[in-house]
């Protein structure tokens, strides 16, 4: 699936509706469920996902990720796992 | 599903990651591919709501994520609403897959309430007529307004194609009718022929030239649609040189419980002669899952055969599917012969070449799956 356009950090993105995002403790991982997949996450995956999600912006959620590692530098690797699952449908871009 | 070919390649850690369970072999339609055995008449015991939740819970426990709900025709079981309802609550993603047929307004409404996540409806052709002559009931009407009733829940759809020489030619139409209701996926699935469809294969399987046809309209349509509709494409293995990852490996992340209670590394599995496969009434499921000699049997690859032993391909495809093996060369153990470096890849070969010589027009008629056309329950 090809995605509309290129996401920007302005953008804020929400997981799409037939996806569910969960602590899986067999797995011990996160996991994305969809209708017949299971998508098991690392764990930074899982932190990306989760955090631009919940935040207003991907700006925001790379800035309280950059917080949480002590980093300054995340910007473009955030932006380039969230194309990533935009492009295989997990994510939209809220309107 | 894991969908055959579909070169996926899942780390289950060892887990049951995909339960499925076959609520009843009870159908009221008659589509003459069926998966279910042909001597189906033979189980009748269907498990109780009581033992199918302790199927669940044993499931979660030992790691289940996906459960699908299929048959037969789930929705012939009065306590479906019931059984999604106890799936939900202990965590499963649960998906239904059904012919729509018993497919109320009423009861989709109770099982969205119930938690349901998902539904995969069948729909084998894009107008009544075909549709009546493939399945044996006057059901496209029903089949469009309960997919429409579906979107209309807000749950997430497949609508899944059975392909044959029958409906192949109308890839496009299909697709077309796919966004008309607009379903996220549209599934076209290949016929893999086992049971009733092996039964007909000779009056089912397409020729190269359909399926290279089919391929471009799905490719044609993937370019126009973009991700408005995802379309999955399951190739039908005997066109292939190398043979599916059947199951992503036998008892790797693939668990199915029948009617009766017998546990199957996939839901074609019984039909492998000489395997004795646990049963639910007797055992815990874990031990069926980690110890039973039914599910261990070709797990890894130390059963393996030449050609593939020696194979560097064979952590790919898992040396294909234990079941085709059995009923194309009398050995479940053998290579798939669908495989090129298989010693039985003649036979293939010449099904396919049978299918595109044959003269359609007098072909013999489709047996349909029913009762009365059931096998006898023979000695296993």
């Amino acid at each position: 699936m090809k995605p509309e356009r290129h996401l920007s950090p302005s953008d804020a993105v929400e997981l799409a509706p037939s996806f569910h995002f969960r602590w899986e403790e067999p797995q011990k991982a996160h996991v994305l469920l969809y209708p017949e997949g299971i998508v098991k996450l690392s764990e930074t995956a899982a932190a990306i996902l989760e955090t631009c999600t919940g935040n207003p912006s991907i700006a925001q959620g790379t800035c309280e990720l950059q917080d949480r590692y002590g980093r300054s530098d995340l910007g473009a690797s955030v932006l380039e796992f969230l194309e990533l699952a935009h492009a295989k449908g997990w994510i939209r871009v809220k309107s | 599903m894991p969908k055959d070919g579909s070169g996926l390649s899942l780390d289950g850690l060892g887990m049951p990651l995909w339960l499925v369970v076959e609520l009843t072999y009870k159908c009221p339609l008659q589509c003459p591919w069926c998966s279910n055995p042909v001597d189906f008449n033979k189980y009748r015991n269907e498990l109780s709501t009581e033992q199918w939740k302790s199927v669940l819970a044993e499931g979660r426990r030992l790691g289940s994520l996906q459960l699908g709900f299929t048959g037969g025709e789930p929705m012939l079981r009065k306590d479906l609403e019931e059984l999604v309802a106890y799936a939900d609550k202990i965590g499963y993603y649960t998906n239904l897959i059904t012919s729509g047929v018993g497919l109320t307004p009423e009861r989709l409404k109770a099982l969205k309430k119930a938690g349901l996540k998902q539904v995969q409806l069948s729909i084998q052709a894009c107008d009544s007529e075909l549709n009546e002559k493939l399945v044996g009931l006057d059901v496209f009407d029903h089949k469009i307004a309960i997919a429409r009733a579906i979107k209309a829940e807000g749950l997430p759809m497949v609508l899944n194609v059975p392909v044959s020489r029958y409906n192949i030619d109308h890839t496009a139409e299909l697709i077309d009718l796919a966004a008309d209701l607009k379903v996220e996926y549209v599934e076209f699935a290949n016929l893999q022929y086992y049971n009733w469809a092996l039964l007909n294969r000779s009056e089912l399987i397409p020729t190269r030239e359909q399926l290279v046809r089919s391929e471009a309209a799905v490719k044609a349509a993937r370019e126009k649609l973009g991700n408005k509709l995802t379309i999955y494409f399951v190739v039908p293995d005997y066109f292939d040189t190398r043979p599916k990852a059947c199951m992503n490996g036998w008892g790797s992340i693939h668990l199915t419980i029948a009617p009766d209670g017998t546990a199957l590394p996939c839901q074609e599995a019984r039909l492998i002669k000489g395997i004795e496969f646990p049963n639910v009434k007797e055992h815990s499921l874990e031990w069926i899952w980690k110890n039973s000699p039914g599910f261990n049997k070709f797990r890894g690859d130390g059963w393996m055969k030449e050609p593939c032993r020696s194979c560097d391909e064979r952590e790919k495809d898992f040396g294909g599917c234990r079941c085709q093996a059995f009923l194309l060369t009398g050995d479940a153990a053998n290579t798939d012969p669908v495989c090129s470096k298989s010693p039985h890849r003649h036979l293939i070969d010449e099904i396919v070449q049978r299918a595109s010589a044959e003269d359609r027009s007098c072909g013999k008629p489709l047996t349909m799956r029913h009762h009365r056309t059931a096998h006898e329950p023979a000695g296993e």
